[in-house]
């Protein structure tokens, strides 16, 4: 039988605020000892109370706008109640009746819709190792500002899912709420996935897959799933409601626990924590803070940088602020100098924290528009830029340093190239052009430029040496 | 209050305290007393005061700390078994505030177990005895802090009081006990039994040094988002003209003795030329039962982080977690404890959170707009604390619901977050000491503290 898939995604994304939910901590535990960045409220000392960290409201102000979001004046926090050594107060402080951010939508570079139901603020826990006979707790993740993102059951396809998962990292990373590091769980991915027979109305039974955390896992679990899924009802079989697990290595999905034996959270209102009441005005002076979005930046550049190079663009906020600063007319050249020599590099991930400044860009971008340098010289003086010892020196600087100044002084090419016309070794050659051998004004070039230590502009050398054997 | 100068040391004033202290061991009112820690900030206030300097409004003067705050200074127990061993890092917003004025910890004081009670008999280190009457009981929670302020020991006490566990340990003890409007003192460093409910406040022997306490230690702290702004020191206070008696609390669930008490205050008040007014406030009598959903609710939440995992006791000999858990959470809590933690589990169970929980929350608010439609007939409501004076040991601690029972008066003034003062009230035939509860809009703190002047 043939059935259509129905997929919800929720999405937990850190927040990079500087302190924790609510203490006064470092919240950047990265590089740190485990449990260094933990306060008495974080370790759930008796009498301990929380905070609210302004900065984390603020951020989920953008973070709502980036998804067309509505932010609710009134939100409040509640409990949520589980006993594990990942929880030291035994409870989530989390938003289960009135959460920060109402529904919106996120649009897919396919156009795709997807509706967001609300998101809300949390705390995130700490991280459990285990060993043979005991296991050890990091606190330092204890309440690290959480936002998780639920969506509507929108999405019909593992790759949609795909698109729409990386279209949220895009749209956080743009919004400058999160790292955006997935290796290390910035962003983790619950997918929810059904499937009911075509042309039917009702839903089917879903399970849940939970903890992903790259684009490529969720769309291989959806996969998975669907197949799995199919596999039982083909065979007259039920699926059942479960959280399942993910497998990277076996691309498979594992029964976790069914829902009928699901934990009773026991939520309550949070008592320690007034409502937070925000003011329209805050709201709009916050979201005037949005920078430009990925559906910005399609408007702005869609006809000035090709399709697939801005969307392999659009992976990096920082490069497109940047291209945001340079003139309209070198945009197509500086695009391709990141997406076809920055991102190739080995070392790109560091250059994007440190990229140039506009005006070094613009210049370079001018000198090779007036021909002052040759395309490979450009790059070469692009890549300089990230040289600590060259770095903060400007194109012209840096080029003549490497000494890749074109020549275009008409009078000294013609130097140049009547010099080499007399050398004995391009005689042949000047003979075979006059006889109509076209192909041989390349090795004369050559020559010129040779004799020129590559700074002679090629195709200003070409036309004086047309004109002088014709 | 008795501060120290250069005549009357602060040593002098710590050492005869700590003296009592001893003396009194008998009673069972602390679970630490601290002679030397005491003595050397006695030396040190001293010292600063022959140098010339201003040491605070409570220079060398000693005060019992009930063992639910938080400071370095021995361990903070609560009276639980669960806590043993641990050592508070940091020190709570209150008692930095009167330290900061040059008041001098003598010891911690016994409570119920994390102030689960009405007697101080949930102490896991025993009850506290009355001091009028060693067969009877101190009252509580705060029990060892009442007693500790009665017998003379110190001039002042913290206390906390969720539900009465301030006022009626006062009136059992024959002192004042105040339990400010929710929000005026900051929460921060206090092991939090109901955080909607809990209040700190003080007991002490005269108005003017409740006054004073309140002065020091209200006010809005950046630790604790649910305190109120600096209200206190700027309150003016109201000339009082009605004063309230509320009729459904007149009735014999009251004992003669208590009636009569009140009625003699009602006569003085009367005799000064204020007029007495009935008030009929029927939500009240839900009250109690809205308590004993909403705080068990909070308590379970909030005992939820003693797990015997980061600090305090640990059952030896857990073979998995869930051992851990159950076994240090069965040996560490008391009866009590353990009694509220399922009762608000089971109340803000699924399937049960609206027919219990938000209902309770709903009678919450229908108390606390009785309350607001009260003060709009009179200017502070009289009333007993309790319906009973102190009962005998062991008399109700195994009947939960007697013991619930004594609370009646009390838990209402903590669901609508209004203040209340326990005022001495004259004793019984037996030499039981007898007390009555002003009780005043939210932020009426200090007119209420001044016009219990009214009532000496």
């Amino acid at each position: 039988m043939k059935y259509t898939p129905t997929i919800g995604i929720e999405c937990h994304v850190q927040l990079c605020t500087k302190t924790k939910l609510f203490s006064e901590v470092d919240n950047d535990a990265r590089g740190k000892e485990p449990n260094s960045c933990v306060s008495p409220v974080d370790y759930a000392l008796p009498g301990m109370l929380p905070r609210l960290n302004g900065e984390a409201v603020r951020l989920c102000i953008l973070a709502g706008r980036a998804m067309n979001c509505e932010i609710n004046a009134i939100s409040r926090f509640d409990r949520k109640h589980y006993f594990y050594p990942d929880s030291p107060k035994g409870y989530q402080i989390t938003q289960f009746y009135q959460p920060i951010i109402g529904a919106g939508f996120v649009e897919l570079p396919s156009g795709t819709r997807v509706r967001i139901n609300h998101a809300h603020l949390e705390g995130d826990a700490g991280k459990l190792t285990h060993f043979d006979t005991y296991s050890l707790v990091d606190f330092n993740r204890v309440d690290t500002p959480l936002i998780e993102i639920v969506s509507e059951p929108d999405i019909h396809s593992a790759h949609d899912a795909h698109d729409y998962a990386k279209e949220l990292w895009r749209l956080m990373c743009h919004a400058g709420i999160t790292y955006g590091d997935l290796y290390n769980g910035n962003m983790r991915f619950d997918v929810n996935v059904s499937i009911a027979p075509e042309g039917s109305d009702e839903l089917g039974t879903r399970a849940e897959v939970k903890n992903l955390n790259s684009f490529r896992s969720v769309e291989r679990a959806v996969e998975y799933e669907i197949k799995r899924q199919s596999k039982l009802l083909d065979a007259g079989e039920k699926v059942v409601q479960e959280t399942r697990g993910w497998n990277d290595a076996t691309g498979e999905t594992t029964g976790q626990r069914s829902k009928e034996e699901a934990k009773d959270y026991r939520y309550m209102p949070e008592p320690d924590l007034p409502p937070l009441h925000l003011s329209n005005e805050f709201i709009e002076t916050e979201s005037k803070k949005l920078p430009m979005m990925p559906r910005d930046y399609r408007e702005k550049f869609g006809g000035i940088i090709k399709e697939d190079i801005l969307e392999i663009l659009l992976d990096y906020p920082s490069l497109m602020i940047k291209l945001n600063e340079i003139d309209e007319k070198y945009i197509t050249l500086v695009s391709n100098l990141f997406a076809s020599v920055l991102l190739a590099e080995e070392k790109s991930a560091e250059y994007l924290n440190d990229l140039p400044t506009s005006k070094q860009l613009s210049d370079l971008a001018e000198m090779n528009d007036k021909k002052e340098l040759s395309s490979t010289a450009t790059k070469e003086v692009f890549l300089k830029m990230f040289d600590p010892q060259m770095k903060g020196k400007d194109a012209k600087a840096i080029a003549k340093e490497l000494g890749v100044i074109q020549e275009n002084d008409l009078g000294a090419l013609e130097a140049i190239v009547d010099t080499v016309l007399k050398k004995p070794e391009t005689q042949k050659a000047q003979e075979d052009f006059r006889n109509g051998e076209e192909k041989v004004i390349g090795f004369l070039v050559g020559q010129v430029m040779k004799e020129s230590h590559g700074k002679a502009n090629p195709s200003a050398v070409q036309e004086i040496l047309r004109k002088k054997l014709s | 209050m008795k501060t120290a100068n250069k005549t009357v040391t602060a040593v002098r004033l710590v050492e005869d305290a700590l003296k009592k202290a001893h003396e009194f061991e008998d009673y069972n009112i602390f679970t630490f007393i601290d002679d030397e820690g005491a003595l050397a900030r006695a030396r040190e206030i001293d010292a600063r005061i022959a140098a010339g300097e201003d040491v605070g409004r409570l220079a060398g003067v000693p005060y019992a700390l009930k063992d639910n705050f938080l400071t370095p200074r021995g361990e903070t127990t609560a009276s639980a078994h669960i806590l043993q061993g641990f050592s508070s890092p940091v020190t709570a917003t209150a008692v930095e505030k009167l330290e900061k004025e040059g008041a001098i910890m003598i010891g911690r004081t016994n409570l119920d177990a994390f102030a689960h009670g009405s007697s101080t008999e949930n102490s896991y280190f025993g009850p506290t005895l009355n001091s009028h009457d060693k067969e009877r009981v101190a009252g509580g929670s705060s029990g060892g802090s009442a007693v500790a302020v009665a017998l003379d020991i110190v001039e002042f006490a913290t206390g906390t009081d969720t539900g009465g566990s301030i006022r009626q340990p006062a009136s059992f003890n024959g002192i004042y006990g105040l339990k400010p409007t929710y929000g005026c003192i900051s929460r921060y460093g206090v092991v939090a039994m109901a955080s909607s409910t809990d209040c700190i406040g003080f007991f002490t022997k005269t108005p003017d040094d409740m006054n004073l306490l309140m002065e020091i230690a209200s006010g809005k702290d950046s630790k604790d988002l649910t305190t109120l702004d600096d209200y206190y020191n700027d309150s003016e206070i109201k000339k009082a003209k009605k004063i309230g008696v509320i009729k459904d609390f007149d009735n014999d669930s009251v004992a003669p003795e208590i009636r009569k008490a009140l009625k003699d205050k009602c006569d003085l008040l009367k005799s000064k030329g204020y007029e007495i007014v009935e008030v009929e406030m029927p939500a009240l009598k839900y009250a109690l039962a809205a308590y004993y959903i909403i705080v068990p609710a909070e308590i379970t939440s909030n005992l939820s982080r003693y797990d015997g995992v980061r600090y305090g006791f640990r059952s030896e000999d857990s073979k998995d977690l869930e051992k851990l858990y159950a076994n240090t959470r069965d040996e560490g809590f008391m009866p009590e404890n353990k009694r509220r933690i399922m009762i608000g589990n089971f109340v803000l169970s699924s399937g049960f959170y609206d027919a219990y929980f938000l209902k309770a929350a709903k009678v919450r608010t229908l108390i606390v707009q009785e309350y607001e439609k009260a003060f709009k007939a009179c200017d502070f409501l009289l009333t007993p604390v309790a319906p009973n004076p102190a009962f005998k040991l062991g008399e109700k601690v195994n009947d939960p619901v007697a013991m619930y029972l004594e609370d009646m008066m009390s838990v209402s003034l903590n669901l609508a977050g209004v203040p209340g003062l326990a005022i001495p009230a004259g004793e019984t035939a037996e030499g039981l000491t007898l007390g009555l509860q002003l009780v005043g809009p939210r932020r009426s703190d200090k007119s209420l503290i001044e016009f219990s002047k009214e009532l000496i």
